[in-house]
């Protein structure tokens, strides 16, 4: 037997305990090789490759401009439609995305969990990442459709839109942590998610303009607008809306009643947006806590 | 001496649901038969590795060999007693975990290595030695979809014996490929301990390989330590053993 006695031999400690979201960070390699494989993976053996992932968010933008915005009229109370469900869509597709697929992460890396220790944190974080990398073809096309129309920019830009990401990628990870761990447990939550995300995009005033739901509250108890504006979605897509789709229209003049209504945010958007970010990241905090309680026994569970 | 592995009156049970939907749930407990039983894999199990020690840990199918090995490396957690460790914990549990068949060699590699624990400069120094012992220097821009299961796991050796930490658990299976690749494997298990001072923790079946790679065996019995001692006198306790099945009964 040959011990190294130049190395000062380390302690004795519990194998098994990680050290949450902040021992990811110590892995940044590790993290950075999983995102990169999940990219590079999902467009494998396609001739369009990335194309596809412009695609997509194309196809979506045109079925709601089409039926909700020329069949159904939307166009006509809400002025550049194509921005304001643009600008929408691409925060709200990164929310769902990133929902579903750190839900599912832990569940998807079964195989890794149940015989190798790593931060198990490192699965829903690295899901968000890949969620995250995939909103810049969304954010592309916004570009082109915004800057084609008109947008020039605001001081409120960068703060507007990076508010809103932040709503959304806080809420989503700490909902995605929480769920990924009970989706080991019962894949019904991932069934639950599916659901949500169907609900998701109607939810928020992306292909309705806020001035809609007022009307349709009016003269209802203050409580059903409130609870509507509580939806940290809604604050995220008006924040995005406020960067992109508010500079293409507010200084036009030829604007009808109605379209000048539509052009009205809820109070106080960034004051609401930096407490609902506030509330995520005590959300977050709580999640790891839950994580933590039931990562114990995941190998078992798998 | 200072210890490597400590386990201290170690339990795990293991919870068996019979009913998984709300349904079969229902007709279960309408018959009055249990949701679930729980049984114990590890039960009350003591023992220490020194720093620098190989020890192979035999036992049957189901006596709770990998259990034991997954409560060391972390993967599970002890329902009761305590498990310690002393230093990084590597191991040739599963070989090639999270190899991509989508991805090239080079890039499996590197994902494989990261998930060991290596850092990308760890990995860059000893990519050559790792495609090397391996034997795949060709193929190494190629996806891994078009290795053969022999190049795969030749691979995933070469990947995990590079692994850094103190403590090296192997699950069998260990020796793998044609048999001049297992003697390979083989020898290099042994440097790791005996030149590198590593500690060996060897889960195995098979008598012959915890006899040339351990100094000291271990015998699981339904989740009981029964012996503890050398591995010669280990192979005479199962030998014992009413029901001990010819040992590699396909290995000519």
């Amino acid at each position: 037997m040959a011990t190294s006695d130049s190395v000062p031999a380390p302690s004795l400690r519990d194998p098994g305990y990680g050290g949450g979201l902040v021992d990811v960070f110590r892995h940044r390699h590790l993290l950075k090789l999983l995102v990169r494989k999940e990219i590079r993976v999902r467009y494998q053996g396609s001739v369009l490759g990335m194309g596809w992932s412009y695609i997509k968010p194309l196809a979506r933008f045109s079925v709601y401009f089409v039926i909700i915005g020329i069949i159904l009229g939307m166009n006509r109370a809400i002025p550049n439609f194509a921005v304001h469900i643009v600008a929408g869509m691409a925060l709200v597709h990164f929310f769902t995305e990133a929902f579903s697929s750190t839900t599912n992460s832990v569940w998807r890396n079964r195989s890794l969990v149940r015989k190798i220790f790593l931060p198990r944190e490192m699965f829903p974080v690295s899901a968000l990442l890949v969620s995250a990398v995939n909103l810049v073809p969304g954010l592309v096309i916004l570009a082109i459709v915004a800057g084609v129309t008109g947008w020039h920019p605001t001081w409120d830009v960068v703060p507007s839109f990076l508010l809103g990401f932040a709503i959304m990628a806080t809420w989503g990870m700490a909902l995605g942590l929480l769920l990924s761990g009970f989706n080991v447990y019962f894949r019904d939550f991932s069934k639950v998610v599916e659901v949500i995300i169907v609900l998701i995009p109607w939810s928020t005033p992306m292909i309705y303009s806020l001035d809609l739901v007022r009307n349709a509250f009016a003269g209802r108890p203050d409580w059903m607008i409130e609870l509507y504006l509580a939806n940290p979605l809604v604050e995220a897509v008006m924040l995005s809306q406020q960067a992109f789709w508010s500079p293409t229209v507010d200084q036009r003049d030829d604007l009808t009643a109605s379209e000048q209504a539509s052009l009205e945010m809820a109070p106080h958007l960034y004051e609401r947006g930096l407490i609902i970010v506030a509330i995520g990241l005590l959300l977050l905090w709580f999640a790891q806590k839950v994580f933590t309680r039931l990562e114990a026994s995941f190998a078992e569970q798998l | 001496m200072t210890s490597s592995i400590v386990m201290d009156s170690v339990s795990k049970q293991f919870t068996l649901r019979h009913a998984k939907t709300l349904k079969r749930m229902v007709m279960r407990a309408a018959k009055g038969k249990p949701l679930k039983d729980s049984f114990y894999a590890v039960r009350d199990v003591s023992f220490e590795v020194e720093q620098g020690e190989s020890i192979g840990l035999m036992g049957h199918n189901g006596s709770g060999k990998t259990t034991l090995l997954k409560l060391a490396s972390g993967v599970m957690r002890p329902d009761e007693g305590e498990v310690r460790v002393r230093g990084r914990i590597a191991g040739l549990v599963e070989l090639g975990a999270g190899f991509h068949n989508d991805l090239t060699g080079r890039e499996n590699v590197f994902l494989n290595a990261a998930i060991l624990g290596m850092s990308e400069k760890e990995t860059r120094t000893k990519f050559d030695q790792i495609v090397d012992f391996a034997g795949v220097e060709r193929f190494i821009d190629t996806e891994i979809l078009h290795y053969s299961s022999g190049m795969r796991m030749r691979l995933g050796f070469a990947i995990a014996v590079e692994a850094p930490g103190e403590v090296f658990l192997i699950d069998e299976g260990l020796a793998v490929g044609d048999a001049p690749f297992k003697k390979k494997c083989i020898t290099k298990i042994k440097e790791l301990n005996q030149v590198e001072g590593r500690t060996i923790f060897l889960v195995s079946h098979s008598v012959k390989q915890v006899q040339r790679i351990c100094d000291r065996a271990l015998v699981l019995e339904q989740g009981s330590l029964a012996f503890d001692g050398t591995p010669k006198e280990a192979v005479k306790f199962m030998r014992g053993d009413e029901d001990l099945e010819d040992e590699d009964p396909l290995d000519f």
